[in-house]
This record gives C-alpha cells, sequence and structure tokens, in this order.
C-alpha cells in the first residue's frame, strides 16, 4: 500500500508512504502535554496532522479561518498548550506556530501510537450555527467505529481519486481523509472551492470520488449550464446541510452515470450515520409515486451500525409520518462536548436536536432543527413548511423563516425574502394562505439582497433573527 | 474455559503474527486461539509452536462465525487460523455501503 499513490495538492504528489513519514515530522515536533491545532486551509499538512497528532498521543484541534480574530482568540485560548499549525504570524500565550510546509519536514518521530482507552483523537467546534460554538470530543474509538462500520480496508482500486473540498475543520473534511487513506484510495485536495477549478481538476485528475456540500453542487450545476464532462466520476456523496430538490434532480440530469449518496451525519457522531443510496436516488427520481418520489429529500436509512428512533416530546417512540426528535445509538455516536461532557441518556441514546419523521419503511426526512421552530401562541411551525411553498414559486429565490418576538402570540413569524421577480407582500401572505393555514401567514416580511450563510451552506438563521430585532 | 471480551479489545497470536480486534462480540465466554493456542492482549515475547490449523489470516479482512454472532477486524495479518470455541472462523463477504465521504 505504501508505493500507492496517497495525495495530490497543486503540483505536490505523495505516497502513503510519505504521507506516513510526513505525519512522523508532525509528531516529532509536539511535545508532551501539547495538542496539536491546525489554522489554515487544506494541503498536505492536514492529513499529516491528523495521523501526526495521534501518533503524538495528542487530540487534532482544526480551527475555522474564517472566523473573527476575537473568535479565533477565544478558540485558541481554550486549546492552550498546543502547537499550531498555521500560515498566520500569531502571539498568543501558550500558542507555538509552525507553518504548514515546515511541519512535515525534519526528523521523523521514531515510536508507534500509544493505545491509551478512551484517547481523544479529535476536538471539533461545532457550526454553532443556534449559538456559541462548543467543542465537540470525537475519541479515537468513536471514529475508529465509523470507519470499520463503512469502509472496507484497501477496497479502493488503483485508479480510484477522491476530491476533497471540504475544510479541515469540518467533520465531513476529517472522515474524508479518514476513509480514503483506511480503503487506499488517492486524495485529491482543493483547498479553494470554485465551480470552475472543481470541474477542471476532477477532469484533469480523473477524479472517481467527490463530497460536496448542497451549495457547492448547486454552483457546480449552475455553471455547467447543460453540459458537464465528467466520465471519470462515478460516485458523489453530499451532506452538510438541507439539498434542493431542483439541484439534486438537475445533478442527476447532468450526470447520469454517476453514483448519489446523501450522507447525514452530525459532528457529534463522527460523521454519517443515515444514507441515502444511489438506488433509492434512481427509483425516487424515475417514480410517479408521491411516496417514493419525496425520498428523493430524504437523510435515508440508519447505516447498519447505528439505531435510530424518532421521539415524541413525551418521549415515547413516534409512529411513521408522525414528526417528532431525531435521537441515535452506535458506537461512533461521542455526543460529548469539552467542559459539558457526555450528553449520552442512561441507555446510550443521543439527542441530535434535529426534528423529522420517518416513513413506513424507516426513510429519514429532517425538518430543520429543533431550536428553530417557532412557537406561535402554543402551536409548534416548521420553517421549513413555509420556505418549501415559497421557494416553488419562481419569483423567490431565497427564503428563510424566523421567529421574531410577539406581543400578542410570543413568537410570530418573520420572513426573509431574496426575489428574483417583483412579488408583493400581500400576494406573499396569499401564497401561504391558500397552501397552508392562516397561522403560517408572517407578520413581518423583510426583503434582502442574499441569505447569510456560512461557507459550509449552512444558512445562519441566528444572524437574520439579529437583523429582525434591530429594525 | 474462556474469556468475555469487550470490541474493540486486540488479540496477539502467540504462534504467528497475527492480531485481531474484536468489532462485534456475544456478552458470554469466548475461548480464542490461532493456530491451536490461546490469543492473548499484547504481543509474546517468544512465538511457539502451532498445535492446530495454519491457514493464514489478512490484514484488513473482517473474520466472523459461522452463525454471524462475533466479528473481528484483523489488524496484523499471519499463518495461524483464528477459531473461537473450537471453530475455525471465516472471511466475512463484505456488503459494502456507498462512499458517504
Amino acid at each position: 500500500m505504501g508505493a500507492r499513490e496517497a495525495l495530490i495538492c497543486g503540483d505536490a504528489r505523495m505516497t502513503f508512504a510519505e504521507l506516513e513519514l510526513s505525519a512522523r515530522c508532525v509528531a516529532a515536533n509536539i511535545t508532551q502535554g501539547e495538542k496539536l491545532g491546525f489554522l489554515a486551509e487544506a494541503s498536505p499538512a492536514f492529513p499529516a496532522a491528523l495521523f501526526g497528532a495521534a501518533l503524538a498521543g495528542t487530540q487534532f484541534i482544526p480551527l475555522n479561518y474564517r472566523l473573527s480574530v476575537e473568535q479565533l482568540n477565544t478558540q485558541m485560548q481554550r486549546i492552550a498548550p498546543a502547537k499550531l499549525i498555521t500560515d498566520k504570524a500569531l502571539s498568543i500565550d501558550k500558542i507555538i506556530p509552525i507553518m504548514p510546509h515546515e511541519v512535515v519536514n525534519g526528523a521523523p518521530y521514531p515510536g508507534d501510537a500509544p493505545d491509551i482507552d478512551g484517547g481523544v483523537a479529535v476536538e471539533l467546534f461545532t457550526s454553532g450555527t443556534t449559538g456559541d460554538p462548543k467543542s465537540a470530543i470525537l475519541r479515537h474509538s468513536n471514529l475508529m467505529a465509523y470507519i470499520f462500520g463503512t469502509v472496507e480496508f484497501m477496497s479502493a482500486g488503483e485508479d480510484e481519486a477522491a476530491l476533497l473540498t471540504v475544510p479541515p475543520y469540518h467533520i465531513a473534511g476529517i472522515a474524508a481523509v479518514l476513509s480514503s487513506t483506511y480503503a487506499g484510495r488517492r486524495m485529491v485536495q482543493l483547498p479553494n472551492f470554485a465551480p470552475e477549478n472543481w470541474i477542471a481538476l476532477a477532469q484533469k485528475e480523473h477524479v472517481t470520488h467527490a463530497f460536496l456540500v448542497p451549495t457547492m453542487l448547486q454552483r457546480i450545476t449552475e455553471y455547467a449550464g447543460d453540459k458537464l464532462d465528467l466520465p471519470s466520476l462515478r460516485n458523489v456523496a453530499y451532506g452538510g446541510g438541507k439539498m434542493p430538490r431542483a439541484t439534486i434532480e438537475k445533478a442527476m440530469d447532468l450526470l447520469p452515470h454517476v453514483n448519489f449518496t446523501n450522507a447525514y451525519g452530525l459532528t457529534e457522531t463522527s460523521a454519517t450515520i443515515c444514507m441515502l443510496g444511489p438506488e433509492d436516488h434512481r427509483l425516487a427520481h424515475s417514480s410517479h409515486v408521491p411516496a417514493i418520489q419525496r425520498r428523493l429529500g430524504s437523510a435515508g436509512r440508519p447505516i447498519p451500525s447505528i439505531e435510530l428512533q424518532i421521539r415524541n416530546i413525551d418521549n415515547q417512540i413516534c409512529a411513521p409520518e408522525e414528526i417528532g426528535l431525531v435521537y441515535v445509538r452506535g458506537d461512533q455516536v461521542s455526543g460529548e462536548y469539552k467542559a459539558l461532557g457526555s450528553q449520552l441518556d442512561a441507555d446510550g441514546w443521543f439527542l441530535t436536536k434535529d426534528r423529522g419523521f420517518v416513513d413506513d419503511e424507516g426513510y429519514l426526512f429532517i425538518d430543520g432543527r429543533h431550536d428553530d421552530v417557532i412557537v406561535r401562541g402554543g402551536e409548534n411551525i416548521s420553517p421549513g413548511e413555509i420556505e418549501d411553498v415559497l421557494r416553488a414559486h419562481q419569483a423567490i429565490k431565497d427564503v428563510a423563516a424566523i421567529a421574531v418576538t410577539d406581543i400578542e402570540w410570543g413568537e410570530a413569524i418573520g420572513l426573509a425574502v431574496v426575489c428574483n421577480d417583483e412579488i408583493s407582500d400581500d400576494e406573499i401572505c396569499a401564497l401561504i394562505r391558500k397552501n397552508l393555514r392562516s397561522s403560517r401567514v408572517p407578520s413581518v416580511i423583510k426583503r434582502m439582497n442574499a441569505l447569510p450563510y456560512n461557507e459550509t451552506g449552512k444558512l445562519l438563521r441566528r444572524v437574520i433573527r439579529d437583523e429582525f430585532t434591530q429594525d | 474455559m474462556g474469556e468475555i471480551f469487550k470490541p474493540g479489545v486486540k488479540l496477539s497470536s502467540a504462534v504467528c503474527k497475527t492480531q485481531i480486534m474484536a468489532l462485534r462480540v456475544p456478552a458470554s465466554e469466548l475461548d480464542v486461539k490461532c493456530g491451536g493456542v490461546p490469543m492473548q492482549i499484547g504481543d509474546p515475547e517468544q512465538l511457539l509452536d502451532a498445535v492446530g490449523e495454519m491457514s493464514g489470516t489478512l490484514v484488513g479482512k473482517r473474520y466472523v462465525d459461522e452463525q454471524d454472532t462475533m466479528e473481528f477486524l484483523c489488524t496484523r495479518g499471519g499463518e495461524g487460523t483464528v477459531s473461537v470455541n473450537g471453530k475455525a472462523l471465516d472471511i466475512k463477504q463484505a456488503k459494502q455501503l456507498p462512499s458517504s465521504d
């Protein structure tokens, strides 16, 4: 395996043997008691650091380089003492910066990784779309359970190459390195996503596998127009946010030879826990039965190593089609945060805080975050149902429904709308009244040029709520 | 004679380089052998002579019993045959999931 090509980044190419050597060089830089931070774009130093931290018996802590200086300073103070792989000039107490290209050189660490029961592999700040970021703890046992549950050792053919576009501080970025390495699949890094670069690199390196967040796939299909020439591409997995139905349908039409997989998971579950596989996609796309058709919007079914339950507010298991809270259980589920400890219940179940339901064949449908539910006069209103109705209208490009404070109802609906075409407030309200109930009609409508998303395509409802309270 | 194992435990052969990790095990006493000699936690200082079957193990392969009540992952291959309670384990024909990342 060592002679196989492991990694391509720009002009740099390395084998798995060379990647191991790089990881050993990273490990040699870490002093006992230090953690390993990573504040940089993806480069060969990223996989080397992920494995190097494990070799040195410490945790890998990737930070989001798009955060503000203040946010980063707070996070860095939380990880000290640490070596920090970064190309930024920093001066923070007990944080020692090293450049990415320097950390992979020097004398390699000769030993084996310590085999500590319950050893922490990764600390990952969650995206914090609903509040301050929490630091999720992923142990080696969690990540191993995920890999052994989903990947076969050296199962990749010599020709296979995965195009990695998700940043190091995202669970999908970490999972991709682990799966690719275990499968023996060549990794092709694209640190700065742009649709034209992604397509060009996929063509040049004969990429066979790719993972994308919905925004990326949307931008690729928009850029491609009506033709996308990627004959080598065989598998595209997507996840990390809600996939618009029009986008996945267009992608399937553009790339009929490609197998699409929807991977649903959270940071706290060591990536994927449910999958909607290629056959499910094709069946749903070609079906005229509404219950099959709608599965294109499903998160799929739990992978074999994961159990899933939907429970109502009284902690009773919901019947099919009944909306409740999504609970999962399995060895890959950490459900643990720094300072807060394990959030698993006595039987090992983790509350994802996602709302959803399953159909009668066990396909999971996610209805959004529990925290985003609008409680209007005691009635629970899901933003998704309002947004889906409006998004189907040609004049509306993007829309978000959020809770606004209301004297009469406690909470009422605020609507942030981005338009393609003219549509009056009255027309919007009439559209909702016609398709849904009158309780779904917004009390405030705000026109925006664009909605705020984070870089992996998650809608930042918190930012929209702040805009409404400022007025 | 046997022991109760937890998932994640790694066992080394006493007759060859084989090392296996328990992925899925029943909560009952298991007598795990390689080449006919009991496997142990941690590598032996010196290898013993095999007294049982030596058909070999392959790194990365999953090994299961006939009833599929247990699963071990071979983390280091060798020459011995792994058996549990007197019955040789077989390579699992893995049903591969689609790539999810």
